[in-house]
């Protein structure tokens, strides 16, 4: 049943189209086994559809993909078993318990000795102990996605897919919830997870970033920040907006970003001699600057790499 | 074995949620109980005190003797007397009386003379009700005191009412009403029930894991049948305590019936509710079902009087073979042996319907 290529997730050419709308255009993908792959990029850049034809919910438009060694566009009830999804909106019964619910999610997934048993390890593992006999549709955002992921888990899947599984917890509950995360990817389970956080991104140990339905960049995060392709130059001056005008109708440069007192230039690597292009620039204008060159972040490679035509990367 | 499980999981969670579901669960109670008090006492085809007027303009001692007779029958509640045919036209039109009564003055030779009608009815004969209630009348006889024999002798045909001889409304009424109201619960509670989870995002969920799709549907449908048998005792139990409405048939034939019957309407809602996109919609649907089912069904209008199209159109629909059922199980105490064909179509309609919802749901969202 499983294939050899050590790989749990292979597309090619998926595309979807909704109408005349392209979702997601010839994805390529390859997420290996027993890891945390990262799907990062903006809403509706496509993460959804992925998620949603790779456990068979949605045909693809074209192309094939194969998750766990069996393709998606066919039967895919023998998939099912195999895999945990958890939907971006809370999908579980609002008007159930935890308790209820998981028992109800227990049993569809055939439990049965060892149901109680894995439901109190379950309470126990997702701090939802106390909640056990409130209604799911009462409790908070952190406690609702702890218990969407204990009943995504609660079969024990070897792959788990995460639609933007943080978009609506504190950054305390994001925390805790990556954790988890992390001991199911160490126990063996592959997963896949969206996000549109930059901080989430980086903890993944594989990433794709989606842009308007097309993958514009695939690897590891620090892989990524190596290869830009960009000369990040930070910029410290007493008068960051005025600078940031200036700098951006600098024909080579990439992008200006202000993070309070201090702006990120990305300038192309082909161009000769960046810092004192950007140093003269603001010099000649009458701006003392304090202009170093340092390496780039996760949000570099994504203004990087994704497209700017509709000038609204320049001017940010 | 984990389809038996799986099957009995989806049970309890409906059987759970229902529970939670307050005004769900009022409705179960409060709609039977609610519609047969209602309607058990409001519709009532044995037509009395319809307002009159008489222009007597005869104004003799027979004449008078007639109009005392018509009063005694209850049918008319007459008013101010007018005194010509014009001024019942005015008061008919005006909708103040529904009976005119008009007595020429030649009543008394008229009377006597059996080819002139002795009196006129005007009547509102917009209403079919109240034109049969005023031919009623018309057979009243009427006889100078001094004459031997009435002339009612003379009829060819006697009338005798079999199994509601009082001839009370509630009884050929109630066995229909049943229908209606388990339509009515059952064809709403699982046309909302797919189109629910899909509003609150639950299917997204159920249809990524193992569960059938036959098992969810049987899931849902399996627990409103036990409500809906409940609902049968309770409009039964009422029926019987206020308006005396017998049960001469077996119980058990009636409660088999009526699992037939309950089990047509909860596939026919779930039909709905791979159609419909939105519960709003699921309801609209519902109601256009719900009125041909009290119109077409022979709740209220005898079948035998639509015309051909109608009756077909009412043979389609579940309700009229259970109102069959129902009545010549309460009523006539037929046995279902007799009525066997009427039980298999339900079944039938039950089977047809249930494949047509779960090949019709689809467990892909696009």
């Amino acid at each position: 049943m499983t294939s050899d290529t050590g790989y749990a997730i292979q597309a090619r050419g998926l595309t979807r189209r909704f109408g005349d709308l392209v979702a997601v255009s010839n994805l390529d993908l390859d997420v290996p086994r027993a890891g945390i792959y990262g799907f990062l990029g903006p809403n509706g850049s496509g993460k959804s559809t992925t998620i949603r034809m790779l456990c068979g919910l949605l045909t693809p438009t074209e192309g094939s993909a194969t998750v766990l060694g069996m393709d998606v566009t066919g039967n895919t009830s023998l998939l099912k078993p195999r895999i945990g999804y958890m939907t971006q909106k809370f999908s579980l019964y609002g008007d159930l318990t935890v308790r209820e619910n998981l028992e109800f999610i227990a049993d569809i997934y055939s439990y049965r000795s060892g149901r109680n048993a894995r439901i109190a390890e379950l309470l126990d593992d997702y701090d939802l102990d106390a909640q056990a006999k409130q209604l799911a549709g009462t409790m908070s955002g952190g406690q609702r996605q702890r218990l969407a992921l204990a009943s995504a888990v609660l079969h024990r899947p070897e792959l788990l897919l995460l639609d933007e599984p943080t978009s609506a917890v504190d950054p305390r509950s994001r925390r805790d919830f990556w954790a988890k995360l992390f001991e199911l990817s160490d126990a063996g389970t592959t997963i896949l997870v969206s996000t549109h956080y930059m901080d989430e991104a980086e903890r993944c140990h594989r990433l794709a970033i989606l842009d308007r339905g097309v993958k514009v960049a695939d690897g590891p995060p620090a892989e990524l920040q190596q290869n830009t392709g960009m000369t990040i130059i930070e910029v410290l001056t007493d008068s960051p907006s005025r600078a940031q005008s200036l700098l951006t109708e600098l024909p080579p440069v990439r992008s200006v970003t202000q993070l309070g007192v201090r702006l990120r230039v990305l300038v192309p690597s082909h161009i000769d001699a960046p810092l004192e292009l950007v140093s003269a620039a603001l010099r000649d204008s009458g701006f003392p600057a304090e202009c170093k060159i340092v390496a780039a972040s996760l949000e570099d490679v994504f203004v990087a790499v994704t497209r700017d035509d509709d000038a609204s990367g320049r001017a940010a | 074995m984990n389809a038996l499980i799986r099957l009995l999981a989806v049970m309890r969670k409906e059987l759970r949620q229902l529970r939670r579901d307050r005004i769900t669960f009022a409705m179960i109670v409060g709609i039977p109980i609610g519609q047969i008090l209602l309607f058990g006492y409001a519709i009532n085809t044995d037509v009395r005190n319809l307002t009159a007027a008489v222009a007597d303009q005869a104004n003799t001692h027979l004449s008078r003797q007639f109009i005392s007779e018509l009063r005694q029958t209850q049918v008319l509640h007459i008013g101010e007397p007018v005194s010509n045919p014009a001024q019942l036209e005015a008061l008919l039109r005006s909708g103040k009386i529904s009976v005119g009564v008009h007595i020429p003055h030649d009543f008394d030779r008229r009377v006597m003379d059996t080819r002139r009608p002795d009196a006129h009815l005007l009547v509102d004969g917009a209403d079919p009700t109240i034109l049969g209630v005023a031919n009623q009348l018309v057979s009243m006889p009427i006889a100078f005191d001094t004459w031997p024999v009435s002339r009612t002798e003379e009829r060819s045909l006697q009338v005798r009412p079999y199994y509601n001889p009082e001839r009370r409304t509630a009884v050929n009424i109630v066995p229909g009403l049943i229908g209606v109201i388990l339509t009515l619960t059952m064809m709403l509670f699982t046309a909302v029930a797919i189109v629910r989870e899909r509003e609150r995002g639950n299917l997204e969920l159920l249809i990524n894991t193992p569960v059938s799709t036959t098992q969810l549907m049987v899931g849902k449908v399996v627990p409103y049948i036990g409500i809906g048998l409940i609902q049968l005792a309770l409009i039964t139990g009422v029926g019987k305590l206020l308006f005396d409405v017998p049960i001469r048939g077996s119980i058990a034939e009636l409660y088999i019936a009526a699992f037939a019957f309950i089990a047509a309407n909860l596939a026919l809602g779930l039909f709905i509710s791979t159609v419909a996109k939105t519960q709003f919609q699921a309801m609209q649907v519902t109601f256009f079902i719900l009125l041909p089912s009290i119109l077409l069904s022979g709740f209220i209008f005898p079948f035998a009087g639509m015309p051909v199209f109608a009756r077909y159109l009412g043979e389609v629909l579940p309700i009229t073979h259970f109102i069959r059922l129902t009545r010549g199980i309460m009523l006539r105490e037929a046995s279902l042996a007799e009525m066997g064909s009427e039980l298999l179509l339900l079944f039938a309609f039950t089977a047809i319907a249930m494949t047509a919802a779960v090949l019709r749901f689809s467990r892909r969202l696009d």
